[in-house]
């Protein structure tokens, strides 16, 4: 069974570990880290702050495998309707760094139904190989084939990485194929990068409810999964003309057994500003006043080309759908311009907002949270300045 | 302050916050503005068991006293003071069944108020006959196994959504107070009718409206108690739960304190938070302690009611007079400390302001009670 | 039918705060509370129950205070609680614990549906429910928002995407992690906390289960924790002041370069 000691001669009493554990496991005696063990987790926070390697976390693992023969980074390209997603685009553009880094190909995995011509836009998003499986049973998302096939592949193949997006599908498959395959996988990855000598994927991911950082490693199991959210990481440029080797694969008939079926596929309009892909939000909260202001918003939004967002009270008060919420319960997002207008910036809003690029938050109380992480603030009411900018923007725009 | 509560009257108080701190608060606002009945509201405090407190389990309740009832009341007054009466306006209609009816009545009315499937409603107020209650003209005339009523009751909490109304009706016109004798009338006999709503200063997410009988049939088997007994039913009903009242003055006064000392924290002048000045200081020092002490009060005259004490008219009139009191003063006081945001309607301190007032006029208005206090009083001296 | 819920505790997020020295989570204080996106889950439990009959058990891993959990969940409406609690589990990640949970509902009785939120708050992974699904050989449905049809064969369901949703139909028994659109959770009702004051949670170690022992906790997850940072803190920026449209002017021409 797996422990976990401090080293009492190397500890120092900095207290660097008490501050790591979120979990509130360890306090101070006599200048020598404790660690309560009713309440540590083994989460490894504490040894991974020592600076003193002073905390020990042994694991009883089996023998460390051969790992030798899992090798390239490969990325899950995700298709609706025969359509590569953007999503896809972003995490070849990460894979292409990682596997430069590595020295091995890039490879993109590509399941559906007729899409020879989309597979050949894979290399020019920087593929050096596609793995494709052509069959009507993938031509939509369906958890079992999709986890079948691509368990096999992965089986037969043995990549070393497998990069996967954040979204509804990538989210479902690829638990289910790490389950399969055991394979360690991490959520929500928001850098990557590689450890050269040991071949390690360090897979960097905001945990504890995101104020804290954690780099994340598999290291005694391939592949290292992770998923990437959207937006997150830069898109592959194209590279008119650069052609990756297509693999097509084919399976006998009981490979792409379902035991659900798809009776149909609802796409709803209320749903088509999707703003965890949007570039520009502007969100709304209390401040807004009432659901009469919100088309001030839209009015904005609709100017930048971008989408409305709210907070949670927004949507509590009926002022727009839950599908607009930002934050813990609502959607992460990252666009490059985030508008928080009369949004006072609760912690629960701010996890999922913070990670913008650029913050203009407008509200009337000077002392408001949301002002700590704006990159430009106006103290005012957002009922007047969001018109005002609307107007000065469409002037800018010559819209 | 620590009340010592047992662990059931602290999970029936926590419930009750959960409920009016995510429910309620919430929708208070809007509720006011469109003086609607919050029927959702209503339909989750049944469920969560609430309407049953005060009930005996046998019909459906959990068994607890009127300090239980209390302490939902407050809880539910300190989101809204409007809102919670349609909590304890269902009680007030409820208790002459619970305190005076018969096992049949019981077994018929309780169970469905316990579970808040049906709501209650207590008539006696008329246009002639307020504080001089023992003025009632609403008549009831017995024919065969039927009484006839006739009458118009006036300012009736809960009218038109309650669905089992107790109603006090003079049986023997020549006897007064002693020939009057109560019914339970429910909603949709044939003679009954409610008068428009009215429109309210405060407390307007409350139903009120006039409750008229023409001709109304009620069953023999819907009187309550005996003929004659109307007036020792009244009585002893509002006794009872005049600490309702007392409780939801002192939730209402601590909503607004709540508001006021939260603004005080963050609202900035002269370079500092307001809360750092003496004068506002001392406003909150004394609005917190009027309230502990109204508070105080009100959770001990519950726990005498409870205790089945036989006068309790001295007591509970007390703890109404000054909660009620305590409320009206701290709500202008939380008024006054958020100055010009505290008159705005956007704010929701001017609310608990209007929702104060009432609490000073109904169940009695507060002169009354001084009469009763000192009535009591005097009658004790003469006693010893 | 037989219901399972799997549930998980986790600091509640209304009452987390930062501290602005040094930037990390003040925890003092913060109680625990069933992760939000469980609530939908109990209450959809409830509601099949109380549609088709049969049995809710609600399920979590943790450590013994998760039992106060697990009486919550039977104040809303739950029949049962199980909590898998051992040192053993420490360390484990979303491999080990799907692993687990699956072991425990091995235990349990025949099971016809068995619900999860779709992710939990404060791990944010999505990873456990499906987990569950796989290691149990059934099949699932994530991101449901609607359970349309349900018979003790089949249910057709809606599950949630980006552009809208898909209905999918699916045998029984199967897994479901459902999202806040499926309905709004009831409060508790006294009746029901009463009921789980005096419920009795069945405790199961390690031993009780028939699993591998290498697969559990740290020893049975795959990724580890190397490093812990806390993000460079996001720097309130610069305000702009002026009448209505100077502050527009101003911000108009510092976000020219991010409009285009």
């Amino acid at each position: 069974m797996a422990s976990i000691k401090v080293h009492l001669e190397k500890c120092t009493g900095c207290t660097l570990c008490v501050k790591a554990c979120a979990f509130g496991a360890i306090h101070m005696s006599e200048r020598k880290a404790v660690i309560d063990m009713a309440k540590c987790t083994l989460c490894g926070a504490c040894v991974a702050a020592c600076k003193f390697s002073a905390i020990e976390l042994e694991k009883s693992g089996g023998p460390k495998k051969d790992l030798s023969a899992y090798k390239d980074v490969w990325v899950f390209c995700e298709q609706k309707k025969g359509v590569i997603q953007s999503i896809s685009y972003e995490l070849l553009g990460e894979g292409r760094k990682l596997a430069d880094k590595l020295g091995v190909k890039l490879c993109a995995v590509l399941l559906g139904h007729g899409l020879e011509d989309a597979a050949h836009k894979l290399g020019e998003r920087g593929a050096d190989k596609v793995y494709l499986a052509d069959h009507p049973a993938l031509k939509a998302y369906q958890d079992d084939p999709y986890t079948t096939v691509l368990v096999n592949l992965v089986e037969e193949y043995k990549p070393e990485v497998l990069l996967c997006g954040a979204t509804t599908i990538g989210r479902s498959l690829i638990s289910r194929v790490a389950i399969k395959t055991e394979a360690g996988l991490t959520a929500d990855c928001t850098g990557l990068d590689v450890d050269l000598k040991e071949r390690l994927l360090l897979q960097t991911r905001p945990a504890f409810g995101g104020n804290i950082m954690a780099t994340i490693i598999a290291p005694n199991h391939r592949p290292q999964m992770a998923t990437v959210r959207h937006k997150v990481m830069q898109e592959a440029a194209v590279q008119p003309g650069r052609a990756a080797e297509i693999i097509s694969k084919a399976y006998p008939e009981e490979t792409f057994a379902s035991r659900t079926k798809l009776l149909d596929v609802i796409e709803e309009l209320t749903n088509t500003v999707n703003i965890s892909e949007a570039d520009i939000i502007v969100a709304g909260g209390r401040g807004m006043g009432g659901k009469e202001n919100f088309s001030l918003l839209e009015e904005l939004a609709k100017t930048l080309g971008g989408a409305v967002g709210a907070s949670r009270s927004a949507v509590d008060a009926d002022w727009i759908p839950y599908s607009h919420q930002v934050g813990q319960t609502g959607k992460t997002v990252v666009p490059k311009l985030y508008f928080a207008c009369g949004i006072s910036g609760q912690i629960q809003h701010l996890i999922g907002m913070q990670s913008s690029k650029i913050i203009v938050a407008i509200n009337r109380d000077p002392d408001a949270p949301i002002f700590k992480v704006a990159t430009y603030g106006i103290v005012g009411d957002a009922t007047e300045i969001v018109p005002a900018l609307t107007r000065e923007f469409k002037r800018a725009l010559n819209k | 302050m620590d009340y010592l509560l047992t662990e059931q009257q602290a999970m029936i108080r926590d419930l009750a916050r959960k409920i009016a701190q995510e429910k309620i608060k919430p929708v208070a606002a809007q509720y006011d503005e469109s003086e609607e009945f919050a029927w959702p509201i209503m339909k989750i405090l049944g469920e969560s068991d609430l309407f049953g407190i005060y009930l005996p389990e046998a019909y459906g309740g959990l068994g607890g006293g009127i300090f239980d009832m209390c302490l939902v009341t407050e809880e539910l007054s300190r989101a809204c003071g409007g809102i919670a009466l349609g909590f304890a306006g269902s009680a007030l209609g409820a208790l002459p069944i619970a305190l005076h009816g018969s096992d049949e009545q019981k077994k018929k009315y309780l169970p469905d108020i316990a579970a808040g499937r049906r709501l209650a409603a207590f008539c006696l107020t008329e246009a002639e006959a307020g504080s001089d209650a023992a003025s009632i003209k609403t008549t009831a005339r017995k024919e065969g196994d039927k009484y006839i009523l006739n009458g118009v009751k006036q300012w009736i909490t809960n009218a038109g959504e309650a669905e089992i109304y107790t109603v006090i009706a003079l049986t023997d016109k020549t006897k007064g107070i002693r020939g009057a004798s109560a019914f339970i009338v429910e909603k949709g006999t044939k003679g009954m009718e409610f008068g428009k709503k009215e429109k309210k200063m405060g407390i307007r997410a409350s139903a009120t409206r006039e409750v008229i009988f023409t001709d109304c049939e009620v069953p023999a088997a819907n009187l309550i108690s005996r003929e004659g007994m109307g007036f020792i039913v009244a009585l002893k009903t509002l006794d009872t739960s005049r600490p309702g009242v007392a409780a939801q003055a002192v939730g209402i006064a601590q909503g607004a304190l709540d508001c006021a000392l939260d603004y005080s924290r963050t609202r900035v002048q002269f370079g500092q938070p307001i809360s750092s000045f003496q004068a506002v200081q001392h406003m909150l020092a004394d609005m917190g302690t009027q309230i502990e002490a109204a508070r105080a009060l009100t959770y001990s005259v519950a726990k005498l009611v409870d205790s089945g004490a036989k006068s309790v008219s001295k007591e509970s009139a007390m703890a109404k007079l000054f909660a009620s009191d305590v409320a009206m003063k701290v709500a202008v006081d939380a008024v006054q400390i958020m100055g010009g945001y505290g008159y705005m309607r956007d704010y929701p301190v001017e609310k608990y302001m209007r929702d104060a007032k009432i609490t000073q006029i109904y169940e009695g208005t507060n002169q009354i009670q001084r009469n009763v206090i000192a009535a009591n009083m005097i009658k004790e001296t003469l006693k010893k | 039918m037989n219901i399972i819920v799997c549930i998980k505790q986790v600091p509640n997020t209304t009452d987390v705060r930062i501290d602005p020295v040094t930037n990390t989570l003040i925890r003092d204080g913060v109680e625990s509370v069933i992760n939000p996106f469980d609530a939908y889950a109990i209450e959809e439990a409830v509601r099949l129950k109380e549609r088709c009959g049969g049995k809710v058990t609600a399920l979590t891993m943790g450590p013994p205070q998760a039992e106060n959990a697990l009486k919550e969940a039977i104040g809303l409406g739950c029949d049962e609680g199980v909590l898998v609690s051992d040192r053993k589990f420490a360390g484990s990640d979303t491999w080990a614990t799907s692993y687990t949970l699956a072991c425990a509902i091995e235990k349990l009785e025949a099971y016809d549906v068995i619900l999860c939120g779709k992710q939990a708050s404060d791990g944010d992974t999505a990873q456990v429910g499906p987990g569950i699904s796989t290691h149990l050989d059934i099949p699932q449905v994530t991101y449901v928002k609607k359970i349309a049809e349900i018979n003790d064969k089949t249910a057709k369901v809606e599950r949630m995407t980006e552009e809208g949703y898909d209905v999918v139909e699916i045998p029984l028994p199967c897994l479901f992690t459902v999202v806040k659109e499926i309905n709004t959770p009831r409060m508790p009702s006294l009746k029901g906390m009463m009921r789980a004051k005096s419920a009795k949670i069945a405790k199961w170690t390690a031993a009780d289960l028939d699993a591998d022992p290498a697969a559990l906790g740290l020893d049975g997850s795959p990724t580890r924790v190397v490093k812990i940072f806390t993000p460079e803190a996001r720097k309130g920026g610069e305000m702009i002041s002026g009448t209505c449209d100077e502050v527009a002017k101003e911000l108009v021409e510092l976000l020219k370069g991010e409009v285009v």
